[in-house]
């Protein structure tokens, strides 16, 4: 044998291989929220067509909710209606759907794996270019287009070309205060947001060996941040352990015959790949963006490079500057923080919270900052009440806010004014991505946490 | 949907040289809410294109009424981020039904290729030369053609091949779409599904 993982995965999904063109490929789990699947059942409508396996999709709404008294109606008109669409659609076609006020309502990324809905070797689609993060568990799982998610509904299948393959190795030991959200920020400031485009990757090495499942979901999640279509990582003990006993997890007999397969997804000794990437953990530091692009990333303690000496046009560099706000050479420690942000499907999960916390633990946040803490989902909610990070970041000046997305993408009232600067442990620090004007500084927990506490980038190291 | 049939498209043509244009600014977020496929080429390049107060920005290149056309040329890695078709559908509605690019992200290629605007990815060195010959002549006219695949700049016959697998050429000459396809193959799905574990 000498397939990938990537391959043995991909090649139990296809249906069909089409000359010259994609393949029919099968998708075992699909997830729809809101905002992109309205328009997939109107297709449907017009087109007089069902869903032919509704127990294979599964609706959480996430986009658009709000993060304060969510059992009031929602206030914004269309985010009603698309909330309400989702609903109806769900109810119309037999499609489980946790809207909000269910308890098992929260980022659909989040969800998913909690509820044990995703699983090793399956392959995974959702309207949402994070749907990478469930190739944590050596699932193939990327985000598609609202034509795609019509798809899916009708037969179960969508149109792709294979991908090509790319390994990245990350291998020793992370330092003190380094955390997955570093690493992931440290490969595509090293690969740039386009440097993966084309392929699927897979991480491998002790790093990611030794990591979380949380860890793990937070690397494969920023996978789209590259250009990568999606990121995995083999499936193993951790992998096994966080899945038993999920809700929707297999139990007994069928449980032990699914670990006994999903232990053989694993890349072969002599398979290859188009291309294969190798790091030192050693080389990598707490991270921060500086620019309006995920690439546009670098070590806390050093200095915005000089456009000369990045990769692209030296008038897109310089744009991205000036929107920031920022020059060539400044330190970004010291900069002034206005908001910060800790949530998203990238980094909502009590590991995320519990790392918050790690900082702001007998502290005061800083009175000027505007915090947003959002958990991802009603489990991660629990959970940090369970374990007592509630009465730490209460404490601490914090308030704990309801599960959804939130200010990673601003669709609700969590928006950042123009002009201001807010560090977010999400993944995108596009032009205006937390609210019109806003300026973005992606980053870990850790930093996030050490920011809201002086006012200004801190370096996390100082306060551990 | 199926969607117009696409042939040879020759066209004046917009450019906007910056690289990775991503979709948050095609479309911004809080313009997705709609739960119909109307009216995104309105906020195409929202942020781009207005002020606060929805006065245009005169300085974006779709408010300078010297360029137009169904052509948009992008820069380098156009359509990075979110997945949202909602950015191929604003495109499409503005008005364009190509986009050129030296290079194109994933999904927004396949989000194009499903709603009928096609993408055509070029050279660094020829997506220089369409800049320039917009640049110096505004009306200078772009042929697309898609059973050849090849794009022309007219006026001075600078040609250069592109690629689409055969499947989605057929596809796009004749406005049909996956969809159409896989009903006539629902059969070999469903034998496929019942032989899965989980």
């Amino acid at each position: 044998m000498n397939k990938t993982l990537f391959d043995k995965v991909w090649d139990s999904h296809v249906v069909k291989k089409i000359e010259g063109g994609p393949d029919v490929f099968f998708i075992d789990r699909h997830f729809i929220h809101e905002v992109t699947s309205p328009v997939a059942f109107l297709g449907l409508k017009t087109r007089g067509l069902k869903v032919l396996y509704p127990e294979r999709t599964f609706a959480t709404a996430d986009h658009n909710t709000p993060t304060i008294n969510q059992h009031l109606p929602v206030q914004d008109p269309l985010s009603a209606n698309q909330l309400k669409a989702l609903e109806d659609n769900s109810k119309e076609y037999g499609i489980s759907h946790w809207g909000l006020g269910d308890k098992k309502n929260g980022i659909v990324h989040v969800v998913g794996p909690e509820n044990g809905i995703t699983f090793p070797g399956a392959t995974i689609v959702c309207g949402d270019s994070h749907t990478s993060t469930h190739g944590a568990f050596g699932a193939i799982a990327f985000g598609i287009g609202t034509s795609e998610v019509e798809m899916v509904l009708s037969t179960q299948c969508i149109m792709q070309p294979k991908p090509k393959k790319m390994r990245i190795n990350v291998n020793g030991q992370l330092g003190k205060g380094v955390t997955p959200k570093d690493v992931a920020l440290y490969i595509i400031s090293q690969l740039t947001t386009s440097g993966a485009t084309g392929y699927f990757v897979e991480y491998a090495g002790d790093v990611f060996e030794s990591m979380t499942m949380e860890g793990r979901m937070t690397v494969c999640n920023l996978s789209i941040e590259m250009g990568a279509r999606g990121g995995m990582i083999a499936p193993d003990e951790t992998t096994f352990a966080y899945l038993k006993g999920k809700p929707l997890s297999l139990k007994g007999e069928e449980w032990n015959k699914a670990v006994a397969h999903w232990k053989t997804l694993k890349t072969d000794a002599n398979a290859t790949f188009d291309k294969e990437l190798t790091f030192l953990a050693s080389d990598i530091e707490p991270m921060i963006t500086y620019g309006t692009n995920p690439g546009m990333g670098m070590g806390i303690s050093k200095n915005i490079p000089d456009a000369d000496k990045v990769e692209g046009g030296v008038a897109t560099y310089k744009k991205s500057l000036e929107y920031m706000g920022y020059h060539e050479n400044d330190s970004m420690i010291g900069k002034k923080i206005d908001y910060v942000f800790l949530g998203s499907c990238t980094n909502g999960r009590i590991e995320d919270f519990r790392a918050f916390a790690s900082i702001v633990k007998g502290k005061k946040k800083a009175d000027h900052v505007t915090a947003w803490l959002v958990p991802g989902s009603h489990e991660v909610e629990a959970l940090i009440k369970e374990e007592g990070i509630l009465d730490i970041i209460t404490e601490a000046g914090f308030v704990l806010r309801q599960p959804g997305c939130s200010a990673c993408l601003a669709m609700n009232d969590d928006k950042v004014p123009a002009g201001k600067y807010a560090v977010s442990t999400s993944n995108r620090n596009f032009e205006g991505r937390q609210g019109p004007g806003s300026r973005t500084l992606l980053a870990s927990p850790l930093v996030a946490a050490a920011a809201a506490i002086t006012g200004v980038v801190t370096d996390p190291r100082d306060l551990l | 949907m199926a969607y117009d049939k696409f042939n040879i498209l020759t066209s004046t043509a917009v450019p906007l040289p910056l690289e990775n244009v991503d979709t948050d600014q095609i479309i911004p977020a809080r313009f997705l809410k709609a739960t119909e496929r109307k009216g995104f080429g309105d906020n195409l390049f929202r942020d781009w294109r207005y002020n606060n107060d929805d006065s245009p920005k005169e300085s974006f290149v779709l408010n300078n009424p010297i360029y137009s056309g169904k052509i948009l040329v992008g820069g380098k890695n156009f359509g990075s981020g979110s997945s949202r078709e909602h950015a191929a559908w604003a495109v499409y509605d503005y008005g364009f039904r190509c986009v050129v690019s030296s290079f194109f992200a994933d999904i927004f290629r396949n989000n194009c290729l499903n709603v009928g605007v096609l993408p055509v990815q070029v050279s660094t060195e020829f997506s220089e030369q369409l800049f320039n010959a917009i640049y110096d002549d505004p009306n200078t006219e772009i042929e697309v053609n898609l059973p050849n695949q090849t794009i022309t700049i007219v006026s001075t016959g600078a040609q250069e091949s592109f690629e689409i697998n055969s499947y989605k050429k057929e596809n796009m000459l004749n406005g049909f779409d996956d969809i159409d396809y896989l009903q006539n193959i629902k059969g070999e799905i469903e034998s496929f599904a019942n032989g899965l574990l989980l």
